[in-house]
């Protein structure tokens, strides 16, 4: 059996947080995947699987059983919240197809936040605290995940631009890395946004002086250190070699797939402040790019274009230096060479413009776009660009893809 | 008793394996999980070993000195009433080689606070059972 190949891509229109009302995040995820079986030139009746992450409030069962799946025979939901899983439900989906289990694999992901609660609130609003109210204690906690986030709660650590304003704010300390190294990541994305048509922030562009006048969130984070917040969805089908080879599009080969963390890492930065030393200012996917590099075969110098999971600019930086584009440390001047722009750059970087320009949609918009940047589909296209690189969330448990030009 | 903290800050919550460490901070007890069997200390608690994976752990106590590792200042209030900036940090306790904890710094200005400044406890009272663990200067 050969290697699993992406054979289509679909999206819902995306837009800035709590801008789509009309249509439900449940809706959405359904018209991504049809937009993407129709775009590989096959029918829901061929779909036999269906591949997720992040607690997405979709469930496989219920979308199949909805768009008229003839029969499920996959479905798998990646560990936990948060978008380190993304690229982990793809390769879940190719390794559900490698082994025979299903054949046809569609990988999404919907994400209408304003229509539920806001990340980093903890749930539901808060009623403001009145004289009546109990006086604080100790809750008893719904699961061991959130026992261990008791440990950071009461001390106002609730959202990301927070958690993981800290081991970027050591990696300075470690380093000397600057706020405008990290602001030359949010800068260069922007330009990319500026020439795709589906960006949030296309018709916004930004320069250095504006990132370094954006507001503190959580320092070193400005406000455009920070990922947008945005409503839509998206989703890639999955198939075999054999399959792929008379469909509409040309396929993508997933040329490999890793996932997981290192030892004692649980959820990085919102939970476990006692991770190992060495670990402390990276993303913690060093021991993850390895593995993914050795099963393809190739090496960080043989990657045409990259699509990096930016949830906030230092964990694209920290992700650059796990991934070998540069030493331990050097992550700032490597920014500061140009190296992430398209297209003078070594390593063209999130050509659709990433979390930070194009959409957040947990990251499963830089697989499309990886997917796209090796059809010569991208609106910043590499010219041929043969090897891409799609990472998910780094400093949590992450996962990659190396896809390859078929 | 000092409060530095709205009482509609976050509660913390808790699993039978995390609640006797807030029991004991509830006292002004800072502790760490420590193995019986191989010493191994580790924070937050955990019904295991992840290095001998004994059962066999207990809390002890710490100084409740440390050192700031790393840290944020964080801009945007969490609940009613808070003042902002607060400054959220990691700290490295002595005497617990590799346990780290997240807490607040306080009775400190923000643009004094430095990665390896040395700090101690500093507990801050939300009820009559709820103590906080949280950090100032040292000898402040
Ligand atoms: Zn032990």
């Amino acid at each position: 059996m050969g290697k699993a190949q992406l054979v289509g891509v679909g999206e819902s229109a995306y837009a800035k947080w709590g801008k789509i009302g009309d249509v439900t995040e449940h809706a959405l995820a359904c018209q991504a995947i049809v937009r993407a079986v129709e775009e590989a030139g096959l029918s829901m009746s061929d779909v036999d699987g269906m591949t997720s992450f992040a607690e997405d409030r979709n469930e496989g069962i219920f979308l199949a059983a909805e768009l008229g799946l003839a029969e499920l025979r996959f479905s798998n939901m990646v560990w936990m919240p948060g978008g380190g899983g993304g690229c982990a439900a793809v390769a879940n989906a190719a390794m559900a197809v490698e082994a025979g289990q299903a054949e046809v694999v569609v990988a999404y992901r919907s994400l209408c936040q304003g229509q539920y609660f806001r990340f980093g609130q903890g749930g539901p609003p808060r009623e403001n605290p009145t004289l009546e109210s109990p006086p604080p204690t100790v809750q008893q906690a719904a699961n061991p995940m959130l026992a261990s986030l008791g440990f950071t709660m009461p001390y106002g650590l609730l959202n990301a631009a927070a958690a993981y304003a800290l081991p970027t704010r050591r990696h300075m300390h470690l380093y000397g890395t600057t706020s405008e190294q990290l602001g030359q990541i949010a800068v260069t994305f922007r330009e990319h946004a500026s020439r795709n048509p589906r960006a949030v922030m296309g018709q916004r562009p930004l320069s250095l002086e504006d990132h370094q006048n954006s507001p503190m969130i959580a320092d070193p984070h400005r406000l455009f250190d920070c990922c947008l917040e945005s409503d839509g969805a998206c989703a890639v089908v999955v198939t075999t070699e054999e399959r792929a080879r008379d469909l509409a599009k040309p396929a993508v080969t997933v040329m490999s797939s890793a996932q997981g963390t290192p030892k004692g890492y649980a959820f990085g930065p919102f939970s476990n402040a006692s991770v190992p030393d060495e670990l402390y200012a990276t993303g913690a996917t060093e021991s993850l790019a390895k593995r993914l590099y050795a099963k393809a075969g190739v090496g960080p110098k043989d990657i045409d274009v990259a699509q990096i999971y930016d949830h906030f600019t230092g964990c694209v930086l920290m992700q650059l230096e796990d991934y070998g584009f540069c030493e331990r440390g050097e992550g700032g001047p490597f920014i500061e060479s140009g190296a992430l722009a398209w297209d003078s750059g070594s390593l063209p970087t999130n050509t659709h413009g990433g979390s930070l320009s194009e959409a957040y949609i947990h990251g499963l918009n830089h697989v499309v776009e990886g997917v796209r940047s090796l059809r010569g589909e991208s609106t910043s296209q590499v010219e041929g660009a043969e090897v891409c690189l799609v990472t998910s969330a780094a400093c949590v448990p992450s996962s990659a893809l190396i896809l390859g030009r078929s | 008793m000092a409060r530095w903290f709205p009482d509609g800050m976050p509660q913390p919550m808790a699993d039978a394996e995390a609640l006797p460490w807030w029991e004991a901070a509830s006292e002004h007890e800072l502790t760490v999980q420590r193995c019986s069997d191989c010493g191994h200390m580790r924070l937050p608690p955990a019904p295991v070993c992840g290095e001998c994976q004994s059962f066999d752990l207990h809390l002890t106590e710490v100084s409740g000195r440390g050192e700031v590792y790393t840290y944020t200042i964080v801009n945007r209030p969490i609940a009613m009433d808070q003042q902002v900036p607060f400054i959220v940090a990691v700290i490295a306790l002595d005497g617990a080689p590799g346990v780290r904890m997240i807490s607040n710094l306080v009775e400190i200005a923000p643009e004094d606070v430095t990665i390896g400044l040395a700090v101690e406890v500093a507990w801050e009272d939300m009820s009559d059972d709820l103590a906080i663990p949280r950090f100032k200067p040292a000898g402040g």
